[in-house]
């Protein structure tokens, strides 16, 4: 079940809150979707779910407009809003069978389908309990069992995991890798690690425009900076500035060196090389050269957490 | 999406709204506050006036449906804007019009439960004295309309806004309108009495009240209430612009 985003728009007033956004979604992909808070996350997601219009361009769910088949779209969607809102004076099931019901689920399976979700989500304990009892990371089970109620294609979640401790994190992003195996998901977030926990690809978003578009993997490559390796040293000299420095900083590729600490005769660098260089086989012959000890020699690799910062600071 | 799928959408709003008003104190709360007060000034009147007659409590009702009916609609689109439900249900396949009559029969309903008990003032008056039944049907009836149009009025007003309170206020205060118009016709230009007077909700009830009940009466209730309803539902589809 692709989805296809063509030329997206939006203004709130005269304020334009995406422009021009165009991506696709593959079936069976988890597209992360990330931006800082007010990047226009949450608006391209209610205008897939077709919560509201856009203000030009079109979104095809399966190759159904949400222009002109409206309905036919939110049949396919299974929809977790921000701050997943809930009706709090009802119970689990109940709630569930109310989704279940509004989306048209037969009735014949209503029960069985209601069932299979608190299993899934784990809510036997509180299936019975008003939701407005329930804890945080409860809620956002049931919040995820009713938009999976009607077994959709499609799954829009916007930050599922957001102000859940670090525990909840991890069961809900099992579950949602789980359940995204057969379907597909956009999942909205502004937390990296989880993009790089569950998503095959990662569309980042700032300002209303798309900035980047590719697997964790490709951005990493992609938006890498200059090389940085940290290097340790066991080296019988003088002065560390002047006997082992101007060796470093003499190599084929290498920016710059900083020194980074030193005692006992153990001594700390920092060393830039050249943006797609691998110096470590040359510190390395150095080092034998030298005769010095190499105790530590690693390769910082750029985070996703970098390419964010590079890619939506102004 | 077919006539059928939308029965039952709207069944399925309309149980849980209903459903919600009597888990919640709110039903029980209203039913007996519309039975004390038209128990208490019914009752009372009725042995000084030594009439068997439902007279009094039809001209009554009227009156505490004003407070009454925006009290019971005001949460009805509000509260779910205001904890963004709204978000929830406006994504579902079904159409606006869909929760716009669900949730409005479902206070309709409570209406009428509200209405039906007042039976037993029926019953004891009939038991003790002759009754004519036929301004009784037609009370009922007419009742029954203007809680119509009032739960209507009352909808749109909690469709207008996030606050409850706010709803309250706007659907009381359509209905007071609705409610004086007739009483204000001494000071109306003398070209525009017939419309004001044509356009009030007592006008139509008192003609129907009176046991006969009119196709012209009818429509003026139906149509105003229809209006209320689509106006609902653009107003719901405000989002959209």
């Amino acid at each position: 079940m692709a989805i296809t985003v063509r030329n997206l728009t939006k203004f709130y007033g005269t304020e334009k809150a995406i422009d021009d956004i165009s991506f696709d979604v593959k079936t069976g992909e988890i597209l992360g979707f990330l931006g800082p808070n007010g990047a226009g996350k949450t608006t391209t997601m209610k205008i897939i779910t077709c919560y509201m219009p856009p203000s030009s361009g079109t979104v095809e769910v399966d190759g159904y407009s949400i222009h002109d088949h409206s309905l036919e779209v939110r049949k396919k969607i299974g929809y977790l809003p921000e701050l997943n809102p809930l009706y709090t004076d009802m119970n689990v099931v109940e709630y569930l069978d109310y989704a279940a019901r509004l989306h048209g689920v037969d009735k014949t399976k209503l029960k069985q389908q209601i069932n299979a979700m608190i299993e899934v989500c784990g809510l036997k304990e509180v299936r019975h309990k008003d939701i407005g009892e329930l804890s945080k990371g409860y809620r956002q089970r049931v919040g995820l069992a009713q938009a999976m109620i009607h077994d959709p294609d499609v799954l829009i979640l916007d930050e599922p995991t957001s102000g859940l401790d670090p525990n909840q994190i991890v069961e809900i992003r099992n579950l949602i890798r789980q359940l995204g195996r057969a379907k597909t998901v956009i999942l909205s977030t502004h937390i990296l690690s989880e993009v790089q926990a569950t998503c095959d690809r990662v569309v980042i978003i700032n300002d209303g425009k798309i900035v980047a578009d590719g697997t964790p993997a490709q951005l990493q490559q992609e938006f890498r900076g200059a090389e940085a390796i940290s290097l340790e040293l066991k080296a019988n000299v003088q002065n560390a500035m002047t006997d082992i420095f101007p060796k470093l900083k003499g190599l084929p590729h290498v920016e710059s060196v900083e020194y980074v600490g030193g005692m006992d005769g153990i001594h700390k660098f920092s060393v830039l090389a050249a943006k797609g260089s691998d110096i470590r086989e040359s510190l390395f012959r150095q080092a034998v050269n030298e005769q010095w000890v190499l105790l530590e020699l690693s390769r910082k690799v750029t985070s996703l957490e970098e390419v964010f910062h590079k890619l939506t600071k102004a | 999406m077919n006539f059928k799928t939308s029965l039952a959408n709207i069944g399925t709003i309309f149980r849980k709204e209903l459903r919600s008003y009597f888990n919640s104190a709110v039903a029980y709360v209203v039913i007996v506050v519309f039975l004390a007060i038209v128990g208490w000034f019914h009752t009372s009147n009725l042995f000084l006036a030594n009439v068997a007659s439902l007279r009094l409590m039809f001209e009554l009702i009227p009156v505490v449906f004003l407070f009454v009916i925006p009290a019971i609609t005001m949460r009805l689109l509000a509260e779910e804007k205001k904890s963004g439900t709204i978000e929830l249900l406006t994504t579902k396949p079904l159409h606006d019009i869909d929760i716009v009559l669900g949730k409005f029969l479902a206070a309709w309903a409570l209406v009428g439960v509200a209405l039906l008990l007042t039976l037993v003032y029926y019953i004891t008056i009939a038991a003790l004295g002759d009754i004519d039944n036929g301004p009784v049907v037609g009370g009922y009836f007419g009742l029954l309309l203007m809680a119509g149009v009032y739960i209507g009025i009352g909808v749109l007003a909690s469709s207008l806004t996030d606050n409850q309170v706010v709803a309250f206020i706007i659907g009381f205060v359509i209905v007071f309108i609705f409610f004086m118009l007739d009483k204000v016709l001494m000071y109306v230009p003398e070209g525009l009495t017939s419309i004001v007077e044509f356009l009030s909700v007592d006008y139509h009830f008192s003609n129907i009240a009176r046991g006969v009940i009119d196709s012209r009466d009818v429509i003026y209730f139906l149509s105003l209430l229809g209006f209320t309803l689509y106006l609902t539902t653009l107003s719901l589809e405000r989002r959209k612009w």
